[in-house]
């Protein structure tokens, strides 16, 4: 592959990246004490961030994608294997696309 | 399950023991992680990763939703920037799990501890903090855990991207619906009522508010930073901690 470095260096700075976030929160929260308004909104930074990621393809897309992220999401709550959940996903958004 | 390697009486397994005990706990995770690391690989090759490009990101990232992410963003020229600071928004989780962990490494050298945040996880972690409900953590018991995960999860990803390139494009089979049923079932975990409910819901809207106004994946941070700021509003003081 001819640009093998640009792909190399962004890996490398994605792992550096990443290792900030790990090895960050050992020192961190050292002597400072989350709570409050502060824990509130770090506790909500996952699930918002996640929802954020998936929202253009469930709203903005089209009628299978919405119904089958619904469907997903019914799976996901029954607490399916992460594995039987993404199954499921891609077999109705494949038979949505099909019919709709 | 933590218990069906221990013998009764028997209190201080020796390191091996506590480290094989580590990756039986795991086993179940690692059903589940290999065939998502296939698929990784499978669309790691369709953006034009080469198979070891493949296996060094999941080797050094080895953080599989920012692995989706990136690769979902992914084009040529690489917006470096972008995927980088996007990667470091989806993994801020880890800080959290992080500052939570490292009550719970007392038994850990220096060196060990550095090397146990590397290796830390979603599952390695839930695992981890599900033992120090009980007993003291152990090394040799986490790095059961973590390097089991590891190994299954670099090997997946390397024979992913060796197959992926045969296996076409992947939007045929749906493949690509499987970066939102991921998340759908990650983003299960982490209900707590009808707070979280609002956090969605602002997430949602102003992430698909930003991606019809913006270009590029700024939607992420957009969205992100509205939950949160939701989160921070309805936030009261005098309320029970949850």
């Amino acid at each position: 592959m001819s640009d093998d470095l640009p792909t190399v260096a962004t890996i490398l700075a994605m792992a550096a990246a990443t290792y900030l976030t790990r090895v960050g929160g050992l020192y961190l929260m050292r002597g400072v004490n989350v709570k409050g308004r502060l824990k509130a909104a770090l506790d909500a930074l996952p699930p918002a961030v996640l929802m954020a990621l998936i929202a253009p393809t469930v709203l903005t897309t089209g009628p299978a994608e919405t119904v089958a992220a619904a469907i997903t999401a019914s799976a996901a709550i029954l607490r399916l294997p992460m594995i039987a959940v993404v199954a499921i996903g891609v077999g109705t958004v494949v038979a949505l696309r099909a019919v709709l | 399950m933590s218990d069906r390697a221990a013998k009764p009486g028997t209190r201080r397994a020796s390191p091996a023991a506590a480290f094989r005990h580590g990756v039986l706990d795991i086993l179940p995770v690692l059903a589940a992680a290999a065939p998502i690391g296939l698929l990784w690989g499978t669309l790691a090759a369709a953006r034009g990763f080469s198979p070891f490009q493949a296996w060094l990101t999941s080797a050094t990232v080895f953080a599989g939703a920012s692995q989706f992410v990136a690769v979902d963003m992914w084009r040529d020229p690489v917006p470096f920037v972008l995927i980088v600071f996007t990667t470091f928004v989806v993994n801020l989780r880890h800080l959290l799990m992080g500052a939570s962990l490292q009550r719970h490494l007392d038994r850990f050298t220096g060196p060990g501890r550095l090397l146990a945040m590397f290796l830390l996880t979603d599952e390695s972690w839930a695992f981890a903090e599900r033992k120090a409900l009980s007993e003291a953590l152990r090394p040799a018991y986490y790095f059961g855990v973590a390097s089991a995960m590891w190994l299954v999860w670099t090997s997946a990803s390397l024979a992913g991207a060796m197959a992926g390139r045969s296996l076409g494009n992947p939007a045929a089979y749906g493949f690509d619906f499987a970066f939102s049923a991921m998340f759908i079932a990650i983003l299960a975990g982490f209900w707590k009522g009808r707070r979280t409910a609002a956090v969605l819901a602002a997430s949602a809207v102003g992430a698909a508010l930003a991606k019809l106004a913006l270009s590029g994946a700024w939607y992420i941070i957009v969205g992100g930073l509205a939950g949160v700021v939701v989160a921070a509003l309805l936030h009261r003081d005098d309320e029970a901690a949850t």
